[in-house]
């Protein structure tokens, strides 16, 4: 059974990479099982999905706990042990991950002696919003690496995961799947398959006896003021409202009332700012200011551009 | 016939739609809620005919749910752990009304703490109310279980409502490889639905659900519903060899693998079974003699199947993916009351609690059930019920300890 996972955060296409390698194992006659793994966050936050495959029906279910296969999307990810990247990795499981330093940078650093592949998938994206094709180009390099997929079915695995999003962008995913598979020829194959744990010497489970607690311990109450604050919400927004100081008539109270998380203030002059760090993106403010005085920005070009000139 | 891969939630929908149902009345819940998308996207386009409400809560939705089908429509809806709970006296009501359709439920742990992951707790707390329970190992069987399900609750025999069960994540966004069958033969399969006398019309307004004063009369209704749900285990035993003819997958009311020369039985319900399966076969490539009951009717309990399949057996491990607090496993529980005192029952039924909250159950620790098992047999003792938790698990639970100790602390000298 080939067992892969993908790492990398929400909105890098994840989860489209896991059913674009499904359905292309899938297409090749294999079995499989693919999903993501959504946590309570959203965007930025790291995410993972995975993909079994195997040529009789599979028995397994969940997390994969052995890889043959590591795909990080986001090399970021890499050195934070919540993201679980290295979990379970061992001298069988091929390390692939999208940065622009060296397989030998990244074999040191993590001190692991099975092998390491890169590619170099950022380097092509300039804009944020080619983002998510980072997902397609990474199932491409992994359809490649476990030998077994060709070309075509490559490209109808692309074509079925995007269909409803219209040709051009089918179009622009397989042609960066397909050049990481052709970049990756030199390793086609790398990735075996390996089998089931062994029911005659497997390491034991060490299960152990859970003491009584008192509920002053064992509540899961968290005794902590407004802590609330600290999740920057703002993260997750993919529009940004943009208040035109200008049209802004300092009602001073319709966005602010509106506002279904409370972050835009009201300044002793009537007018309104608003807090990037926890505004969702929800856009209601833009919905009611009356003299439509706040627009709606997608994030990334705010970004660029530094509007309002607030923290992101 | 297409093979395509589906998640769990979008075999739902196509069960849904291959029955042919008129109504759905929704409300949207984590993970649960791609079963209503995916209904409403198809319903929009008109890939499918029928009517999708949206309702305030689950509570209106089981009424309205109740309502609709007591009009002689076929009715689906989708809830899932919070919004069972919060549906459930109209659960208990609308079964009361005998008024057959097809919930599903989407398994995921019960607050508190809250959780958006998989255990069968909510479940279990619909046992009692007077619907079927139907549970699903794999996607395909999310599917063939939705058709089947209208089938057994409208059957005359029957007439109850009926909930399918699915774990959230390991079914409910898994993808695996499902058959479709053709509009054509899921409508043969699932018929039309016969209301018989149940004509409730707005235009002619007829009381629905009467008040009973006295124990006699309320009994008699009582126990009808309870008779009704023991029927359908000859209704089911019917309908699975029907569906096995149709469609050539054969779904009995208890799953049995390789449990006939097996000394050592497992028996557990859901989609962990799968790896119950896996860890299976792997003890017997060790050479162990085991095998595994999966039972796929909660509501009615399979008991005679059961006392059939484990006769004779040495040994009977219960994963229990549920709890009840200061008793055990439900299961275990269930199948202990089944198994008392039939001759030739099993010695040792041991119980394991594991899987809450999505919390995985690795094959290493199959095994090690397995070995507990045998131990136990070995002993003649039923061992206490483990509650499956690691050293590893136990570190990691004192350091978030100690973080909310530190906050604790802060927020003490800040006062
Ligand atoms: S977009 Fe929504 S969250 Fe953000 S400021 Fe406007 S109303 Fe508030
Ligand atoms: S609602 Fe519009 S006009 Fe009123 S304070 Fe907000 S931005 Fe200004």
């Amino acid at each position: 059974m080939y067992r892969i996972r993908f790492h990398g955060r929400g909105g890098q296409g994840m989860k489209t990479a896991s059913r674009i390698l499904g359905n292309a194992f899938f297409g090749e006659g294999f079995e499989v099982q693919d999903a993501p793994r959504y946590g309570a966050e959203r965007r930025g936050a790291p995410i993972f999905a995975y993909v079994r495959a195997a040529r009789e029906a599979i028995d397994e279910r969940g997390i994969i706990t052995r890889p043959d296969l590591v795909i990080v999307a986001d090399d970021t990810l890499v050195p934070e042990p919540a993201s679980g990247v290295l979990a379970g990795v061992d001298e069988h499981t091929v390390l692939l991950i999208n940065t622009m330093e060296s397989a030998n940078v990244w074999r040191h650093r993590l001190n692991i002696s099975g092998p390491v592949i890169t590619l170099p998938a950022s380097a092509d994206v300039e804009d944020r919003a080619e983002l998510p094709y980072i997902g397609a180009t990474c199932a491409g390099a992994g359809a490649r690496l476990v030998g077994v997929i060709g070309r075509e079915t490559l490209a109808d695995a692309i074509r079925l995961e995007l269909a409803e999003h219209g040709a051009g962008v089918i179009e622009r995913n397989q042609e960066n799947a397909l050049e990481a598979y052709d970049r990756m020829e030199e390793h086609a194959g790398t990735v075996t398959e390996s089998g089931a744990t062994s029911a005659v010497d497997y390491e034991r489970p060490e299960w152990a006896e859970l003491p009584f607690e008192a509920a002053r311990i064992s509540a899961p109450t968290i005794y902590a003021a407004a802590n609330s604050v600290e999740v920057r919400t703002g993260l997750w927004r993919t529009l940004r409202p943009v208040i035109d100081h200008e049209r802004c008539n300092r009602c001073w109270w319709v966005c602010s009332t509106f506002c279904p998380d409370g972050v835009i203030a009201v300044g002793d002059d009537g007018s309104p700012s608003i807090d990037y760090d926890h505004c969702k993106g929800c856009m209601i403010c833009v919905a009611m200011c009356p003299p439509h005085a706040i627009e709606a920005v997608p994030e990334q070009e705010a970004q660029h551009a530094g509007t309002a000139g607030e923290a992101p | 016939m297409t093979r395509a891969l589906l998640t769990g939630n979008a075999a739902a929908a196509w069960g849904a739609r291959l029955s042919g149902v008129d109504y759905v009345p929704a409300f949207p819940i984590t993970p649960q809620t791609e079963i209503i998308e995916t209904l409403a996207c198809w319903i929009d386009n008109g890939e499918m005919p029928g009517r999708l409400v949206t309702l305030d809560s689950e509570h209106s939705m089981i009424t309205a749910a109740g309502a609709a089908a007591a009009t002689g429509v076929r009715v689906f809806s989708a809830t899932s752990s919070q919004g069972l709970l919060y549906a459930m006296e109209m659960l208990y009501t609308v079964a009361g009304w005998r008024a057959p359709f097809v919930l599903i439920n989407v398994s995921r742990g019960l607050a508190s703490p809250i959780t958006l992951e998989s255990d069968h707790n909510d479940i279990m707390a619909a046992r009692d109310s007077g619907f079927l329970q139907i549970h699903c190992a794999t996607c395909q069987e999310v599917l063939d279980s939705t058709l089947l399900a209208y089938r057994l609750g409208e059957d005359a025999r029957v007439r109850l409502p009926v909930i399918v069960n699915l774990d959230g994540f390991y079914l409910s966004f898994t993808r695996e490889p499902v058959e479709i069958p053709e509009a054509e033969q899921g409508s043969r399969f699932a018929g039309t639905f016969d209301p018989e006398n149940m004509r409730f019309r707005a235009t002619t307004p007829e009381s629905q659900a009467v008040a009973v004063l006295g124990g006699s009369p309320y009994s008699y209704f009582r126990y009808e519903i309870h008779l009704a749900a023991e029927n359908a285990l000859t209704v089911y035993d019917e309908l699975a060899a029907e569906f096995a003819g149709a469609f050539g997958r054969d779904y009995p009311a208890v799953e049995a693998y390789r449990t006939e020369d097996a000394e050592y039985i497992l028996v557990m319900l859901g989609s962990f079974a799968t790896k119950a399966q896996g860890a299976v076969d792997r003890l017997r490539d060790a050479g162990w003699s085991i095998g595994l009951l999966r039972p796929r009717l909660l509501r009615p309990f399979p008991a005679a199947t059961l006392q059939r399949l484990l006769a004779g057996k040495k040994g009977v491990a219960v994963i229990d993916q549920n709890l009840s607090m200061g008793r055990g496993g439900v299961l275990h529980t269930e199948l202990l009351a089944a198994l008392y005192g039939q001759a030739h029952a099993p010695p040792v039924v041991a119980s394991f609690i594991g899987g809450l909250g999505g919390r995985d159950i690795s094959a290493e620790e199959f095994y090690e059930m397995a070995d507990a098992l045998r131990r136990a047999t070995d002993e003649g003792r039923t061992p206490p019920p483990r509650l499956l938790y690691t050293r590893d698990e136990i570190r990691e639970m004192r350091k978030l300890q100690a973080v909310a100790h530190v906050e604790r602390e802060e927020l003490n000298e800040r006062r």
